[in-house]
């Protein structure tokens, strides 16, 4: 048997193709859920039960709940609405497989990126926003240099490995027929009944991918950890 | 029951699964605490392969999307034995049950996440106990059993309880290989019934009872293991 399996080496352009729809996705769903996370961490520590309670609900329910149900109950759910969602103008959206594994995964990264957000702002040494109190800095003013800052590199490893956990959780937009890189794999792995062959250069090729992420977070960690790192 | 939880008969259905969750739930837990433990024993020996086996084995399946796995192990698995029976001139048909697969899978992949929570927990024990139950005359096995197995469980503990919050939302993905639990069952009643969203949304919603019920059940299993410790 040769070491890489022809089938492997024929279907590589559909592959890749695959791994740079995933590559999209996570990308998108992570920008996207970053610039979500925020506010929602923020209205989280907010003092005022109108904007805590909210937040609290949705990132309990989206941490609570499968990912896989999420998915299902945005693209097929959204079908129990089409009359309304027509009436609107979103069901152009919600008809598309490739719109809600989007919604759903940004929904789903930003409710837990939001959480460890709320840790690491929880976590900001009381000090620090003591001295800026004492400087003059009005509330707005202190999150947006001190506070937020600081939480950002609080939480960095943290969210190191949710951008790892999004980047797995990717796979499963295949259910509902988006073709990344395991919808891909199961279509080629289905027609060549190649299975193990197909789905273990897939888990390599994911394998590379996880560790390249965790290489260049590693690296950013250490520039903005820099100055609580001790020589190594 | 209420009508709307009726789901003109197919409530019922959703319960059943719901069941069937819990069961490969909890099987697959004890396959990953099992296997955790051998894990974490090969990370901590001092013998150069074992480590570099557990080394590989956490590597590996923290970096491959469960869902990839497991259609790797339902449809791969069978398709390598018979080949590698070929080859062997035996003629052999293997036909995997869902429930075993999914179960072992599961099993499998959190086994990785729990040996690095029982790596922490076996480092954590204070040092000086191992060394007390040595010198007065304990074997290595009779030290593990009696000395550091009671006592790390205070620290696996939390580490644990989010392996099981996350392999509980895992078994999800066992719907794909068509095993008839939680998700797979609401998604025949949302295709019997038309109604994907209602459907969807019970099925997280019991997800999200399974979710609570554990925390509960979390505290109480903490108390138990933290008894006799002192507060600060």
């Amino acid at each position: 048997m040769p070491l890489v399996p022809d089938i492997v080496i024929e279907s590589l352009p559909k592959l890749m193709s695959g791994t740079w729809v995933t590559v999209q996705i996570t990308a998108l769903s992570v920008t996207i859920g970053l610039c979500l996370a925020v506010p929602v961490a923020l209205m989280r520590v907010a003092r005022n039960r109108l904007l805590s309670i909210p937040s609290y609900v949705f990132c309990f329910y989206f941490r609570g709940t499968p990912l896989l149900v999420q998915i299902f109950l945005i693209y097929y759910g959204s079908g129990q609405f089409v009359d309304f969602l027509e009436a609107i103008g979103l069901w152009q959206f919600f008809k598309q497989a490739y719109f809600c594994a989007i919604l759903t995964l940004t929904l789903n990264t930003a409710a837990y990126t939001a959480e460890i957000l709320r840790g690491a702002i929880e976590a900001v040494p009381y000090g620090e926003i003591e001295a800026a109190k004492a400087c003059g800095m009005n509330t707005q003013v202190m999150f947006r240099r001190i506070v937020l800052p600081k939480a950002f590199r609080l939480a960095w490893p943290a969210y190191t490995n949710e951008v790892v956990f999004l980047l797995q959780a990717t796979s499963l937009v295949s259910i509902i027929t988006v073709m990344d890189l395991t919808g891909v794999t199961r279509v080629i792995a289905a027609r060549s009944f190649a299975f193990y062959e197909m789905f273990i250069a897939a888990a390599l090729i994911y394998l590379v991918m996880v560790y390249g992420v965790l290489f260049v977070f590693r690296r950013i960690e250490r520039r903005i950890l820099a100055h609580i790192q001790l020589p190594a | 029951m209420p009508e709307i939880l009726n789901l003109q008969g197919y409530g019922s259905l959703l319960i059943k699964g719901a069941k069937l969750t819990v069961l490969v739930g909890l099987s697959s837990m004890v396959i990953a605490i099992l296997l955790g433990l051998v894990g974490a024993w090969g990370k901590l020996a001092r013998s150069r392969p074992a480590n570099i086996a557990a080394g590989a084995y956490t590597t590996i399946v923290r970096g491959v999307p469960e869902l990839v796995l497991i259609l790797l192990v339902y449809y791969g698995a069978p398709t390598l034995i018979q080949d590698v029976a070929a080859l062997m001139e035996i003629d052999l048909y293997v036909d995997l049950n869902p429930l075993v697969a999914g179960m072992c899978t599961i099993g499998f992949i959190y086994g990785a996440f729990s040996t690095e929570v029982f790596r922490g927990a076996f480092l954590a024990v204070d040092k000086g106990q191992v060394e007390a139950a040595r010198s007065v005359g304990m074997g290595r096995v009779l030290c593990f059993r009696r000395i550091l197995l009671p006592q790390m469980w205070r620290f696996a503990l939390p580490g644990l309880g989010n392996v099981w919050m996350v392999l509980i939302k895992a078994t999800a993905l066992i719907s794909v290989i068509q095993l008839p639990e939680l998700m797979r069952n609401s998604d025949i009643a949302a295709r019997a019934t038309r109604l994907p969203f209602t459907c969807y949304f019970l099925a997280s919603l019991i997800y999200l009872a399974i979710t609570i019920v554990s925390l509960v059940g979390q505290k109480q299993l903490e108390n138990w293991a933290n008894k006799g410790v002192r507060k600060a």
